[in-house]
């Protein structure tokens, strides 16, 4: 074969090829005639929340949200810290600001526990080590999973400065007491998280622990500054978790209770 | 040759063993499946259809569930207008599996039948809550 007639046979086969590929794709294609935000869904460009600290005095203040979160979700029950799944739990003062120690701190503050969840962070570390994009930040703020491309590395529970990842050891399903058959439970080898109840907000309501709280959680766009939480923000002492590593978390504590002035 | 006779002797029977699952079905072929649609939501619909042609749904379903999923999860696009503009939610639990709640006689008699194993429902449950 002579150099022409060769070129003129990688020209028929590539036109060929493309033609062939073609064709794959439009058997493939989705026959849509449209695909469409829900009208009820809620739009925001920040979630976030705010906890006051000071509604959360005594165990089932915790349970109640935690079960809320947890049955809904399916989120298993295991009884081993070292391979429980956790979308959100409590932890002391010392744990949960680490960074703000101090050596006289009062009895109240000692004994207080906190609701901790995944922070949503502005610039998640989570997202940037995860090498196959399964955890990303929609355009709402919200740091969110696809299951289905995640490959069970655990890069992004070392990243994440909060613990608020958890890894599925083995498959969950026998540790879940009633399965909620409206949402998807999840398998063996991988990692799951608080999800900001997305679901719910497509649906147009609002985050299942707030819901439970009685008022203890609130949860709004942060970057509305007419939404509820910048007004509560707006009127009270707030700090987040250790700003200092400069993720940006979006859930912000106040210590509630209203004092009088001297 | 050497050893002719006990050569062509074991490629006879050599043959007759390769050939021989072809030879054994020879007109007995499986039944294609069935799936069945008699679940009570379908039954209730006055016009049975699904979201969109059977057509397209036997051949593209899979095509379709991976283009929800990503709509979904990715964008939080939840709604789907059809064809015909009738509006569905996209969602595997909530839409497909409302209608069809036979995931046995529906989704697995062909997944069976042509051997398809989709991890699907590794986390998907079924209505029943039962998963696989």
């Amino acid at each position: 074969m002579d150099r022409r007639s060769f070129l003129k046979l990688l020209a028929v086969t590539g036109v060929g090829g493309v033609a062939v590929f073609e064709g794959i794709n439009q058997f493939g294609a989705t026959e849509a005639a449209e695909i469409k935000k829900s009208t009820k869904s809620l739009q925001g460009k920040h979630w976030g929340m705010v906890i006051d600290v000071s509604k959360f005095q005594n165990a089932e203040d915790f349970k109640r949200i935690a079960n809320a979160c947890h049955s809904y979700h399916n989120v298993p029950d295991i009884d081993d810290p070292k391979q429980e799944i956790k979308w959100i739990w409590q932890d002391d003062f010392e744990h949960t600001f680490a960074e703000l120690e101090s050596n006289y701190l009062s009895e109240k503050i000692k004994q207080q526990q906190f609701p901790v969840l995944c922070n949503h962070c502005e610039s998640p570390a989570c997202v940037r080590v995860c090498p196959t994009k399964a955890t990303f930040k929609r355009d709402d703020g919200i740091v969110a999973m696809d299951y289905h491309r995640c490959i069970g590395c655990r890069f992004c529970m070392a990243a994440c400065p909060f613990g608020a990842r958890s890894f599925n050891f083995f498959d969950p399903r026998p540790y879940i007491k009633e399965i909620n058959p409206e949402i998807p439970t999840r398998t063996k080898g991988v990692v799951e998280k608080c999800t900001f109840c997305v679901e719910r907000l497509d649906k147009g309501l609002g985050p299942l622990c707030e819901e439970a709280s009685r008022g203890g959680i609130v949860f709004g766009d942060l970057d509305d500054p007419n939404s509820e939480v910048r007004k509560v923000l707006g009127e009270n002492f707030s700090i987040r978790r250790k700003v200092e590593l400069g993720t940006g978390p979006s859930i912000y504590y106040i210590f509630g209770g209203g004092g009088q002035s001297a | 040759m050497y050893n002719g006779g006990k050569i062509i002797a074991g490629l006879i029977i050599f043959a007759a063993i390769i050939t021989s699952p072809f030879l054994l079905n020879i007109g007995k072929a499986d039944e294609a499946p069935q799936p069945s649609l008699d679940t009570p939501a379908i039954n209730q619909m006055s016009e049975k259809k699904c979201v969109e042609s059977a057509e397209f749904m036997r051949t593209g379903h899979m095509q379709m569930l991976n283009d929800w999923r990503d709509q979904v999860v990715r964008n939080g696009d939840t709604v789907y207008v059809s064809n015909s503009g009738q509006e569905y939610e996209m969602s595997l639990e909530n839409s497909c599996l409302k209608c069809h709640s036979n995931k046995q006689e529906f989704c697995d008699s062909c997944h069976t039948y042509a051997q398809v194993d989709p991890y699907c429902w590794d986390c998907h449950t079924d209505t029943k809550g039962a998963g696989q």
